[in-house]
């Protein structure tokens, strides 16, 4: 029969074009080195033939979109693009596949991922999602201003110090605020850092019975400094300041210090979009001699949910955007101050990266400073730094972000926020079980 | 004058439409209201099983509820006020015979086209922002400190952003009628006497309750829903200072996955809506049976 040749030979082509239209789906954040990574995914499409559908989102709507996604199961996705948070909780939950394919690949390096980094990312020591950059927070300060101010910035400061150098250094005439922190009302926002600073004054968010601890000494000490410092040294409307609201003022040359993400860094120290960026110095976030010290632990990595229909394929590409060889690509293309930090100890070790970024040694010991498994000066039950790794968390940080704001705001006194914040939390953590 | 054939034959015709619009409605209501009597964390999956009236009861228990329905009052009450006094002047001052009319009239409707969380992030970041909005700069050049409007008048904020989108609807519904009242009834009360208070008291508003009443009808079931100006300005707060109910039932379900109490406030949300609906028709409704 003459047509049995042409069936095969149909037959050959289709299985080849479907085996070439392999696409995956990849929910990422809208950040900088995120868009990077999409731009040089071509490498990646070239070199294994699977093609790369982005879905590329802001940060709050990524998380209510993958969350909504994994939770229903509806396999929206192959490649997820979430944080430390997430991956404990997830994992738990068995919404995500374990990363086996790269902790088994002795060319992935995976004990080259720096270890506060790789705990946070694994259960039972399972790794269930890749860092693609983490970072801890630290104190970006102006180095003229501080001179004038007469002062110098210990490399480890404590709060007394922070108090005392913003003040000195507020000039409300010239426009310039003592000190920049984050206001605005969500978990991953204003609580975030009060949070993580609470850790330093001895504050927990539950005792080891899973009560909120908001009617505690601690947290009031946390609240007011914290109150007192943005009315005096902070700038106007506050309560409305994020991260990129903070940069903007700080490379504006508004703030003589910023404590907020390291990951920063980079930015405020670039030429092209900082007016400061030769009058930059670093150091570590305050502590109040107590053990603990006020910065958070954060990674934005890949993983793969459970209802992915292309694990294998899923984890090429996580292993392309992760391993050493990508930090090498950005290298090569953009200068080493631009690859993703915070990762791999081997970047630590490169020297021409520690010449290209000044920042380095702090942000590398500001990770190392925070410890998610015990990070409050008392025992809790829980993990995480700059949140709870428990379900609800979100949710109930949420809350508690909008009455802190508020209290920044001047709408409520600092006790009646905390008063409600206790109130709110302890009904939220009976509704789900943690308290008979 | 249709026959019992027509009158058959319209209904089959109608009927697949019908059905499908009714389906639309009901499923969604039924469904919400079944998730209200479940525990359903999307978050955490054990999580299940029949909760009575639990989500009702933490919904209503809301630290933050007395004051969300208080402001969703307050919200509603505000942007009619404006909108209808508003309004009216607009369309006195656009029924006038004035040079550029047409255009004037297409630059007073022309916010009722912008998408509302366009406008709000308009507002927000182009006018109200204190660091780089326009005000800012004003108060600046008088020498004044810049206001932070959502942090301190987060409520009027939102009103003032809500009526700037109402208010080209009002205007275009008011002009409408003002432009149906005859001019001999206007010219006689003129000749008889009567002064601009009095005509506009006794002759234009009464012809205008009937246009008010469906704005003000229109716009309460639209208003009691606001929901993108608040979520890009002040997203409910400072604190709970500009939450309403949507926003709460928004913050319940979505921000806390917490689709169990949230069906529960979107049950309580639709309650209260048709209670005020109710007395709404009863007090201003009347105007449309006239």
């Amino acid at each position: 029969m003459k047509l049995t040749p042409i069936l095969v030979g149909a037959f050959t082509l289709a299985l080849a074009a479907s085996a070439s239209a392999q696409t995956l789906t990849i929910a990422t954040v809208n950040n900088g080195d995120m868009i990077r990574m999409q731009g040089l995914s071509s490498a990646f499409t070239e070199a294994t033939g699977i093609e790369l559908n982005w879905v590329v989102l802001e940060e709050n709507t990524l998380r209510q979109n993958v969350t909504t996604d994994i939770a229903t199961n509806g396999g929206q996705y192959d490649v997820m693009t979430i944080g430390t948070y997430e991956v404990p909780i997830w994992a738990k939950q068995g919404w995500l596949v374990p990363l086996d394919a790269l902790t088994n690949d002795a060319d992935y390096a995976v004990d080259d991922l720096l270890p506060p980094i790789r705990d946070g990312l694994s259960v039972d020591g399972k790794l269930y999602a890749a860092p693609f950059y983490g970072e801890s927070s630290f104190i970006m300060y102006r180095t003229d201003l501080m001179e004038k101010a007469g002062l110098e910035m210990p490399e480890a400061p404590t709060w007394e110090f922070i108090g005392q150098a913003a003040r000195a250094m507020t000039d409300r005439a010239n426009d310039i605020n003592g000190i920049c922190l984050r206001g605005k009302a969500g978990w991953g926002e204003n609580m975030a850092f009060l949070t993580a600073m609470s850790n330093s004054f001895g504050a927990r968010w539950f005792d080891e019975n899973w009560k909120p601890q908001f009617d505690s000494e601690q947290w009031k000490s946390t609240l007011h400094t914290y109150l007192s410092l943005m009315a005096d040294a902070g700038p106007a409307g506050a309560s409305s300041n994020g991260f990129n609201e903070n940069l903007t003022l700080f490379q504006q040359g508004k703030c003589g210090m910023w404590i907020d993400a390291t990951v920063a860094a980079s930015f405020v120290t670039n030429p092209d979009d900082s007016t400061v960026a030769d009058k930059v110095g670093f150091a570590l976030a305050p502590d109040n001699g107590l053990g603990k010290r006020g910065n958070w632990l954060w990674a934005w990595s890949l993983a793969i949910p459970k209802g992915s229909q292309q694990q294998d394929a899923a984890a090429q590409f996580i292993k392309w955007a992760t391993d050493k060889a990508y930090l090498e690509m950005v290298a090569a293309q953009d200068g080493w101050a631009n690859v993703p930090p915070g990762t791999r100890i081997s970047l630590y070790e490169n020297a021409e990266y520690k010449a290209a970024a000044p920042f380095a040694d702090m942000t590398l010991g500001s990770i190392y400073a925070a410890d998610p498994t015990h990070p409050t000066v008392d025992p809790v039950p829980y993990v995480g730094v700059q949140f709870v790794a428990i379900p609800e968390f979100a949710g109930i940080a949420t809350n508690v972000g909008q009455l802190f704001s508020a209290a920044l705001a001047g709408q409520m006194s600092a006790d009646d926020a905390l008063a409600q914040a206790q109130e709110a939390t302890l009904r939220d953590m009976t509704r789900a079980g943690y308290i008979k | 004058m249709a026959t019992a054939q027509t009158r058959t034959l319209a209904r089959i015709m109608m009927a697949p439409s019908v059905i499908v619009l009714l389906i639309w409605m009901i499923v969604p209501l039924v469904m919400t209201l079944w998730f209200s009597f479940q525990n359903y964390s999307l978050i955490n999956p054990m999580m299940t099983g029949f909760a009575g009236w639990a989500n009702y009861l933490y919904v209503i228990g809301d630290p933050s509820f007395t004051q969300s329905l208080v402001n969703t009052l307050i919200l509603v009450g505000g942007v009619l006020l404006i909108t209808v006094i508003g309004g009216t002047f607009l369309a006195l001052l656009l029924d006038q015979p004035i040079w550029g009319q047409g255009i004037l009239r297409i630059i007073v409707i022309s916010p009722f086209f912008v998408m509302p969380p366009v406008a709000a992030l308009i507002w927000k970041n182009g006018f109200m922002h204190p660091g780089y909005g326009m005000l800012g700069h004003l108060w600046k050049f008088f020498g004044l400190q810049p206001v932070d409007w959502f942090n301190q008048y987060p409520l009027f904020s939102v009103i003032v952003i809500v009526a700037w989108q109402w208010l080209p609807f009002a205007t275009l519904i008011l002009l409408t009628a003002l432009q149906s009242l005859s001019e001999e009834q206007r010219e006689a009360a003129e000749m008889d006497g009567a002064n601009a208070i009095n005509r506009f008291r006794y002759i234009i508003l009464p012809h205008m309750a009937r246009s008010i009443t469906i704005v003000i009808l229109i716009q309460t079931i639209f208003l009691l829903g606001i929901f993108a100006e608040i979520r890009v300005t002040t997203g409910g707060g400072p604190g709970y200072a500009s939450t309403n109910i949507a926003f709460l039932v928004f913050r319940t379900g979505i921000l806390s996955n917490d689709i169990g109490a949230g069906s529960a406030g979107g049950v309580v949300a639709v309650i209260l809506a048709n209670i005020v609906a109710f007395f709404l028709m009863r007090a201003v409704g009347k105007n449309l049976d006239a």
